[in-house]
């Protein structure tokens, strides 16, 4: 966007200390995420550059913190358990999302607004309130401290966003196709499986991967109604900063940053994929 | 008129039961299946969610313990008036005597001391003390028990174990609000010094508000960089708002704590660059600095995207049309395009308000003690001091605080408008 020549200075000196301004916030919102990257292939325990790092000195460099990362047992176990805790309560959560969406997109469905502001509300309410509640009350009960209490924790956390896309979904859903598949002569099921379903595929994909996510990254639930036998990743490293704060924490870090990106592509993937299905020309 | 015959006839349907009865009947089930579908994920959250909430409002306020262990002196102080001036009779320290052998053998009354400790420092080690003897005391009780402790012989310590003797108490909502009751029962707010909660709260409504306000400086322009340029580069740009927020929060946490420690990047820099000296690195982290500067960059995502949505849906004719009808770039800006995007930054503020003052994890890394918010403190209570009733009771507040703001985010842009990415 080229400046006209019309443009007095005073517009132009605007215009670019805006741009900078822009910059500058860029640079802000970014920097932090990237300069971790070379940081995690320090050679020695610090958290900031040497300098054989400055001078590009192969010698600053390794990989001793990955390698810390693949054979030390605190990590793998945290790998393993966010693994299953994430697994299990996506499935449930994309299952039990998914009905409910269908049911809440019913044109005839009563209380619609305050049936849907109950299911979302695990959203809403602040983690640490929902931890607090959830460590009184699973303590009693004997789920605090096991694999099931911490799987119906990030189930309920992780509903809501299936909820809220495959709803999103549902609501550019043609109704017509329905009662066409149902004139052709299509069963219930049949119209269900073969016309809704991959329609709203992308939007139960996506809150599926919100679910997995939410649960993946989740930290202060799993901090209190979890305990050392259910550490998942984040909470490792939360007790990692907080104890002893090695850079094998920055190897992790930067592994997560990879899987925020490919997640980040997947999601745009689908976006584009439900536009296209949709007839919205893809931007 | 034939016409006229049929139409005053009821339609019926194929089967002869007239059409009104039968779609009102379709309609019946149809919503029956809604619900159905809706039920299995209502239950799962009540459960789940609702239930485990509900029990930390219930145990904010519950108090079985004490009258459950003092239950024989618990009953009879109910008949002491506690404002005659007197001591309670020699049977409530008789009860008392056996509410403390009893509690002892079951190892259960220094649990009372505990809980009333709470209340006033020094009950624990009241009860400890008396507990030990208390099953060779001998009559009269009332003696054998000032004996023991002068604090028996205070009208004080009697009115207190009167007053949390009941199956409820509000106690932790008046520790969470720093009010006491002065010795003498009544009703006050604590002296300055004392004030931890009221302080905290503030301070997190104030850090709140401030790392709000921040957010809302840096990304309004962005917002607008980004609702203007030609899309294929506002996509690029857009990768850069949506990589930290979709990257963990501990990842972002801990580049923070990389960046800004004592002998972190930043201090290395400007050392390396001669602004400071090695010995004068600036304290940017485990201060109330770090979370201000951590949590703008963690929730600034949350601000662009509501903001970036509202621009989006402004036409750039509307600034054109004014410039062109005389405004400068100023007034145009301020009267025309502003106006324009206030339910944006009214949506982006109160979702950022709301989600700040709720955090816990990045202050609790890099706050310090200065920089701590309620969240920190309800965390504490939970698995440090054990005062659960505390802290639920600050939970409780917090999500009232919560509630009303969703209730504004609510009026002004509505949940149900919620979306991601």
């Amino acid at each position: 966007m080229a400046l006209p020549a019309y443009t007095s200075p005073g517009e132009r000196v605007w215009f670019y200390t805006y741009r900078i301004f822009c910059g500058l916030v860029f640079f802000f919102l970014i920097a932090p995420i990237i300069v971790i990257i070379p940081l995690s292939f320090n050679a020695v325990p610090f958290f900031s550059f040497t300098e054989e790092m400055l001078t590009f000195d192969p010698a600053g460099y390794s990989l001793r913190w990955y390698n810390d990362f693949f054979t030390n047992s605190n990590w793998q176990g945290a790998v393993r358990n966010s693994v299953i805790i994430a697994f299990f309560s996506t499935i449930i959560a994309t299952f039990l999302g998914t009905v409910a969406a269908l049911g809440l997109s019913r044109s005839d469905m009563p209380f619609k607004s305050t049936i849907m502001g109950l299911l979302i509300s695990p959203m809403i309410v602040p983690l640490i309130i929902s931890a607090a509640g959830m460590y009184f009350f699973y303590s009693q009960v004997g789920l605090q401290g096991t694999f099931l209490g911490v799987i119906l924790a990030h189930t309920a956390l992780g509903t809501p966003f299936v909820v809220i896309t495959v709803t999103a979904t549902l609501s550019g859903f043609d109704q017509v196709l329905v009662r066409s598949a149902a004139s052709l002569g299509a069963n219930p099921t049949t119209t269900f499986f073969r016309i809704i379903v991959p329609l709203i595929l992308p939007g139960v994909i996506s809150g599926a991967l919100f679910a997995f996510i939410t649960s993946f990254d989740e930290v202060v639930v799993v901090l209190f109604v979890g305990s050392y036998e259910q550490r998942t990743i984040p909470w490792q490293m939360f007790s990692g900063i907080r104890e002893q704060i090695s850079p094998t924490i920055l190897a992790v870090a930067t592994m997560l940053v990879c899987v925020s990106i490919a997640l980040l592509t997947v999601l745009e993937l689908l976006r584009r994929r439900s536009e296209r299905l949709r007839g919205m020309t893809p931007q | 008129m034939n016409t006229s015959a049929t139409y005053s006839e009821i339609v019926k349907t194929a089967d002869g039961i007239p059409l009104k009865v039968s779609l009102a009947k379709a309609q019946r089930k149809s919503k029956i299946r809604g619900m159905l579908l809706v039920l299995p994920l209502f239950a799962f959250i009540l459960l789940t969610f609702f239930v485990p909430i509900f029990d930390m409002l219930f145990r904010s306020i519950e108090n079985q313990l004490v009258p459950e262990i003092m239950q024989n002196s618990s009953k009879l102080l109910v008949n002491w008036d506690d404002q005659s001036g007197e001591l309670p009779p020699e049977e409530v320290f008789a009860a008392a005597k056996l509410d403390f052998e009893k509690g002892h053998a079951e190892r259960t009354i220094l649990r009372v001391g505990r809980r009333l400790n709470y209340e006033v420092p020094g009950f624990a080690s009241l009860f400890r003390k008396t507990a030990r003897r208390a099953k060779d005391f001998e009559p009269p009780f009332t003696e054998a028990f000032i004996e023991r402790d002068k604090r028996w012989g205070e009208i004080d310590t009697w009115k207190l174990i009167k007053r949390e003797s009941g199956a409820f108490t509000i106690s932790y909502y008046f520790a969470a609000l720093d009010l006491s009751y002065a010795p003498d029962g009544s009703i006050g707010i604590k002296g300055e010094t004392q004030r931890i909660y009221l302080k905290l709260f503030w301070r997190t409504l104030a850090l709140s508000g401030l790392i709000t306000f921040l957010c809302l400086i840096l990304a309004y322009p962005i917002a607008h960089l980004l609702s203007t340029l030609p899309l294929r580069i506002s996509n690029l740009l857009m990768i850069m708002v949506l990589l930290p927020f979709w990257t963990s929060l501990l990842v972002r946490t801990t580049s923070w704590i990389a960046l800004l420690q004592q002998e972190g990047v930043i201090n290395d820099l400007l050392v390396g660059l001669g602004l400071i000296t090695d010995d004068g690195r600036l304290a940017m982290i485990h201060n109330a600095a770090g979370t201000i500067i951590a949590m703008t960059h963690i929730l600034l995502p949350f601000m662009v995207l509501p903001l970036y949505s509202i621009m989006k849906t402004i036409p750039p004719s509307y600034m054109r049309a004014a410039k062109n009808l005389g405004a400068t770039p100023m007034v145009a800006f301020i009267r025309v395009y502003f106006p324009n995007t206030v339910s944006g930054i009214g949506a982006g503020c109160i979702l950022v308000f709301i989600i700040s003052i709720g955090y816990y994890i990045t202050p609790a890394l890099v706050g310090g003690t200065d920089g701590t918010l309620i969240s920190n403190f309800i965390a504490y209570h939970m698995s440090v001091s054990l005062n659960w009733g505390l802290a639920a009771a600050l939970g409780v507040i917090l999500l009232v605080i919560v509630l009303m703001l969703y209730y504004l985010y609510d009026r002004v842009v509505g949940i149900d408008k919620m979306k991601f990415a």
